[in-house]
């Protein structure tokens, strides 16, 4: 194992996010700020409890889910677009690396940085509403695995992507929708029956339960199903990467 | 001893369906100059991208220092160092960053003597806290060399490292790759300047239409195929090469002023001595005398023509 290579590309990695602090850490901060001050304050306030956790709390790991989401997945696809774009990606293919090393760079340093960012929209959120976290392992589950698979996931956009159009195709049209009717804002037992069957289709929903039920023990669907459907999708993204590798789609040829 | 590059047999054929190299070998010696030389779009990249593990090959092997390129490529690329054609860099990075990248990438632990030392020999020392951005071409272009040396490599490959690099700067770059040959790298070099082959390798390499066309000396080469050229500028004009110089193969230019004659060096005789004589006798006046040296350039042109 080349460890200082990938000490090497995660540090590169940790230092650009440092060069950006102002758009990677202050932007989420202010825009979940935003989403607490319109949802929580001025709508929740008309808005009953759900399940018996009040509105501000219960939109919390929703909205820690929408950023950390979207983080995850444009910076695991930066990250390798970025050299792809430029060219210096010729210096990475031709280190004595393997591919799982550079994963573990690329990969480790966006799900670093979701992480951090989580943290902090975590605990600006503190800020706002009065928040618990009931199972508090299940919380760090859901939350380091959600940062990892949605990071190898970008990683794969990343290394597919030709241009920027491709880039941000996933994480500006796909991400939002999916995690918006996922029930970041409402319970989905508020939805008619049809719409309640078809929110089921959405993997977002899963993510964002399993989540909801670490932090109040409340839960659209039974949480062992979250945590089934979070590590599936990593198994997926995985077996991608496996077969990317193997062939050197779209890098070494 | 055994080459420390071997090539043998490798093809390349691109997803469009290109096929940029059909079956090249070649063995590179240790601590040599090799010198790549061929029109756009010959295949050179594509063998150095194949030697460095960035392009998959199609067929045929690679290795360096005895390893394969694809089985063992922790151990050949470890020991090669790439500078690139294009100049691409993190434009948002230090010189020093990006230097200090390069060696870790290579799984060797910090040495911040070494990159010093790089830095130093390549002039670049007083940049090291700039931002690539900031610097000029031929400077980006030291700060790729320095990158591809941050590890210690055993072979060097510099693709066209002096396209649009001024003069001096050409210079003292040939004085770093000297230097590198005398501490024992091998180098391998693809240049569109055919004098600076000639004038630093040791070998040279010709590669057309991703077939490699021959492989030589320096100095065979040029004696081999280095033809001399006789020009003899006339005092008055002749309207035909006369009857009794048929022998001599000569050509009539310069709207009859000038007469070329090609002769081999290397042969036994020239064919100067008795060609003066029966121009001489021809009642030829002769107002001037000179003769020229075929370049490397020549000989490449006519290889290349011979090749298509």
């Amino acid at each position: 194992m080349n460890i200082e290579a990938i000490k090497s590309i995660y540090f590169f990695e940790m230092a650009r996010t440092r060069r950006t602090l102002l758009q990677s850490v202050v932007s989420p901060v202010i825009s979940t700020s935003l989403y607490f001050i319109v949802f929580g304050a001025a709508i929740g306030a008309r808005i009953q409890e759900i399940d018996g956790v009040s509105y501000g709390a219960f939109i919390t790991p929703g909205l820690i889910m929408l950023t950390l989401l979207t983080q995850c997945i444009g910076n695991g696809s930066f990250g390798i677009y970025f050299p792809k774009f430029t060219g210096t990606i010729y210096e990475v293919l031709s280190s004595p690396v393997s591919m799982i090393e550079i994963v573990l760079g690329y990969v480790g340093a966006a799900a670093t940085k979701g992480v951090m960012i989580g943290t902090i929209i975590l605990l600006t959120a503190s800020l706002f509403v009065d928040l618990s976290i009931a199972h508090p392992l299940a919380m760090v589950f859901f939350f380091v695995l959600t940062a990892v698979s949605f990071s190898l996931f970008g990683f794969i956009i990343g290394i597919w992507a030709k241009d920027f159009e491709q880039l941000n195709l996933i994480p500006m049209l796909v991400i939002p929708p999916l995690v918006f009717l996922g029930g970041s804002f409402y319970s989905i037992d508020m939805l008619p029956p049809f719409w309640q069957a078809v929110s089921h289709f959405n993997p977002v929903l899963y993510l964002i339960s399993g989540f909801r039920w670490s932090f109040f023990e409340v839960s659209d669907v039974n949480p062992v199903f979250s945590a089934a459907i979070i590590l599936v999708f990593l198994a997926v993204c995985l077996s991608v990467l496996a077969w990317i590798f193997r062939t050197g789609y779209r890098l070494r040829n | 001893m055994a080459p420390i590059v071997s090539v043998s047999n490798l093809s390349k054929t691109y997803a469009s369906g290109f096929k940029a190299l059909k079956g090249v070998s070649l063995d590179i010696e240790q601590g040599e100059i090799l010198a790549l030389l061929g029109p756009n779009g010959a295949g050179k990249t594509t063998l150095i991208s194949i030697i460095c593990g960035i392009v998959n090959p199609s067929g045929g092997t690679v290795k360096v220092g005895g390893h394969d390129v694809v089985r063992d490529f922790r151990e050949t690329r470890s020991m090669i160092g790439l500078v690139p054609q294009e100049l691409t860099t993190d434009a948002f990075e230090t010189v020093w960053n990006t230097v200090t990248f390069s060696r870790g990438l290579h799984g060797k632990k910090p040495n911040p003597a070494h990159i010093e030392k790089v830095l130093k020999d390549l002039s670049l020392w007083d940049k090291k806290d700039n931002m690539l951005r900031e610097l000029s071409g031929g400077m980006k272009r030291r700060v790729l060399i320095a990158k591809a040396l941050s590890h210690e490599p055993r072979v060097l490959f510099l693709d066209e490292p002096t396209a649009g690099v001024d003069v001096s700067l050409r210079k003292s770059m040939w004085e770093v790759v000297e230097r590198l040959r005398a501490s024992g790298v091998t180098i391998i070099l693809t240049t569109h300047y055919i004098e600076e082959a000639e004038e630093i390798a040791d070998r040279i390499g010709v590669i057309n239409g991703g077939e490699i066309l021959l492989v030589e000396d320096k100095t065979a080469l040029m004696s081999k195929l280095g033809r001399k050229q006789l020009r003899v500028d006339l005092s008055h004009p002749l309207e035909a090469v006369p009857e009794t110089l048929s022998t001599y193969n000569l050509t009539l230019e310069g709207d009859g002023h000038c007469l070329i004659y090609d002769y081999d060096t290397s042969a036994e005789r020239t064919g100067i001595t008795s060609l003066l004589a029966a121009l001489a006798e021809a009642g030829v006046r002769l107002k001037d005398i000179s003769t020229r040296q075929s370049s490397l350039e020549d000989i490449f042109v006519e290889i290349v023509g011979a090749g298509r």
